[in-house]
């Protein structure tokens, strides 16, 4: 996932009438499920849709190290510690990935991390919400990758082909993190004393909320959808992979002996999906807009890494050069 | 000291050296300089601390008292940790960083492919693997440090920097107290003599392709890790790593 409200820069769907030959030819291909590649021709939109989508995709992988590298010093088993240590290599692993898929669209990956640092681009919301006990690295892998995955599953097949390749390798890792995030909750509820069963149920209840808001505002509130969901860059909407997360992870609570802090859940046998609360949307809304707890923080703290390694970056060049010129002479 | 006795301690040397530079590595997770120092930090760091386990499992099954290798790592006090000062130094500008990890990768290497043929073998079958690992790292840290010192003025001058802060560490890296030289003899630790030779030579190539000036040899050295005497920062590291297993005594499962 980790891609919340991509503007498309689109206020309602073209129809074919008005759409020129070369946009009637692409919508063609993409209604035939034939992948976009780097070359073809693309609307302007499309492509500036993509490069928005996958950068927020990117940054989030980095900004995502960060209340996981909260506890990675404080893992407790030397076990635990190779796990979070594998993850978060994975991620840094998945946001190169990810920066050069978006670089085929002619987009520059310092360009777009300036963005970042400037508050002009987004990543998911999640990570702006602290990690405060150890059991949030199991309920960060369980809840935050799943809902990850729910969408990325369907990314794999989006229309761009180098974004749909990345999304079926990412997937694959995510699925391997989210079974350990949820070992780690399962050991400690099955295993644990009471002190950690609490830490486990306090983590679920700090996460849950903004697990769900990681699917992004209501369809009818989501403008933008429905022009990625006719290119296809969108498989599918907002609600319907905000339910079909809920619908699995609910059995998975109820085995670990939790619950969710949501009054209004329960399973409702007409619609064979569960029902469940009004999220806080202008919480949602106020974390976008910079004012979660951990903004301001995890901003600064990515600003602060790159600025500060610009010599290191500076260095790299000038010695690269140097070695050029030498191989030369 | 028995043999038994300078074996458990040259093997909790290895653990601790390897846990405590690959925790040093760990606190940068999203403050690299780049996404791509990210992942080649943390992947050292995943080396180091997977070779640190493999070195306290051995370590724990020497002592044999009921302690394993996670009570070694988490219960030990920094009186009882045995490693490199060298190690425990902060990360400070990412200069001290890879000097600090090439110094080390020098020592790793030359002391690792020396224990591949070690009569013990234990230490020959997690030296052969962690050799590799090594290998890598020096490749790495070598490369760094001949970026840094030949790059641009500001980053020669880091460099040189973190050199001279962090020379007065490295004699112990080389000088060989009672452990060192039982482990020699018993043909499981590298010829003292010639590890020390190794490090100098390697370092003063490195360093000379990198513009930068190594210490003295005869430069006043700061030595006690090996034996339990550290410096101030090892105590807070441990205070951080060890938080969990302290403030929870009674979990047995994470």
């Amino acid at each position: 996932m980790y891609a919340q409200m991509v503007e498309t820069g689109t206020k309602r769907l073209k129809t074919l009438e008005e759409m020129s030959p070369e946009e009637r030819d692409f919508q063609a291909k993409i209604d035939a499920e034939t992948k976009i590649e780097p070359k073809n021709w693309m609307p302007e939109g499309y492509r500036k849709t993509l490069i928005r989508q996958i950068s927020q995709h990117a940054h989030s992988e980095i900004v995502g190290m960060l209340p996981e590298g909260n506890w990675v010093t404080r893992a407790p088993t030397l076990k635990r510690k190779l796990q979070l240590m594998a993850k978060i290599q994975d991620e840094a692993g998945h946001g190169l990935y990810l920066y050069s898929a978006m670089e085929t669209l002619g987009a520059d990956r310092d360009e777009e991390i300036q963005k970042l640092h400037d508050g002009k681009a987004k990543y998911s919301s999640i990570f702006n919400y602290p990690t405060l006990n150890w059991a949030d690295m199991g309920a960060v892998g369980w809840l935050v990758d799943g809902a990850a995955i729910v969408n990325q599953v369907v990314l794999q097949r989006t229309s761009y082909g180098p974004y749909s390749r990345a999304m079926v390798r990412i997937c694959k890792e995510e699925s391997f993190h989210q079974r350990q995030g949820y070992q780690i909750l399962l050991d400690m509820m099955r295993e644990g004393t009471q002190e950690q069963k609490d830490m486990v149920q306090d983590a679920i209840n700090r996460l849950w909320w903004p697990a769900l808001m990681m699917f992004g505002p209501h369809d009818d509130d989501s403008p933008n959808s429905q022009q990625s969901m006719a290119w296809k860059i969108k498989r599918k909407s907002n609600d319907e992979l905000r339910q079909m997360f809920i619908d699995q992870t609910i059995p998975q609570l109820e085995y670990l002996g939790c619950t969710v802090p949501d009054p209004d859940l329960k399973w409702n046998e007409e619609r064979g999906h569960y029902d469940f609360g009004e999220i806080n949307w202008k919480e949602f809304y106020d974390v976008l807009k910079g004012d979660g707890p951990c903004n301001r923080e995890r901003i600064a703290t990515r600003r602060k890494a790159i600025e500060e390694g610009a010599w290191v970056r500076e260095a790299a060049v000038a010695y690269a050069a140097k070695q050029k010129q030498r191989a030369a002479a | 000291m028995t043999q038994q006795q300078a074996l458990q301690e040259y093997v909790l040397r290895l653990a601790d050296s390897a846990m405590i530079l690959g925790q040093r590595l760990s606190e940068l997770t999203g403050k690299a300089p780049a996404v791509e120092e990210e992942l080649a930090s943390m992947n050292v760091a995943l080396d180091l601390v997977g070779q640190a386990r493999n070195w306290y499992e051995y370590a724990a099954e020497l002592i044999d008292d009921g302690r394993n290798a996670d009570n070694l790592c988490f219960l030990r006090d920094a009186h009882d940790y045995r490693n490199l000062l060298l190690v425990e130094q902060p990360n400070e500008d990412y200069a001290v960083t890879i000097a600090r990890q090439f110094f080390f990768d020098v020592w790793h290497y030359f002391t690792l492919k020396s224990l591949v043929n070690a009569s013990d073998e234990r230490i020959a079958s997690i030296a052969a693997k962690a050799v590799k690992e090594a290998t890598y790292h020096l490749r790495r840290s070598s490369e760094w440090v001949k970026r840094m010192g030949d790059g641009t003025e500001e980053s020669h001058r880091r460099m040189q920097n973190a050199f001279d802060i962090l020379w007065r560490f490295t004699g112990e890296l080389i000088t060989p107290d009672d452990v060192d030289n039982a482990m020699f003899k018993a043909g499981i630790g590298p010829d003292p003599e010639q590890l020390r030779q190794d490090w100098l030579g390697m370092v003063r190539e490195v360093s000379a392709q990198a513009t930068v000036t190594p210490g003295a040899e005869d430069a006043w050295m700061y030595m006690g890790g090996k034996r339990g005497e550290h410096t101030e920062h090892l105590g807070h590291i441990l205070a951080v790593m060890q938080f969990l297993p302290r403030a929870y005594p009674d979990a047995t499962t994470w």
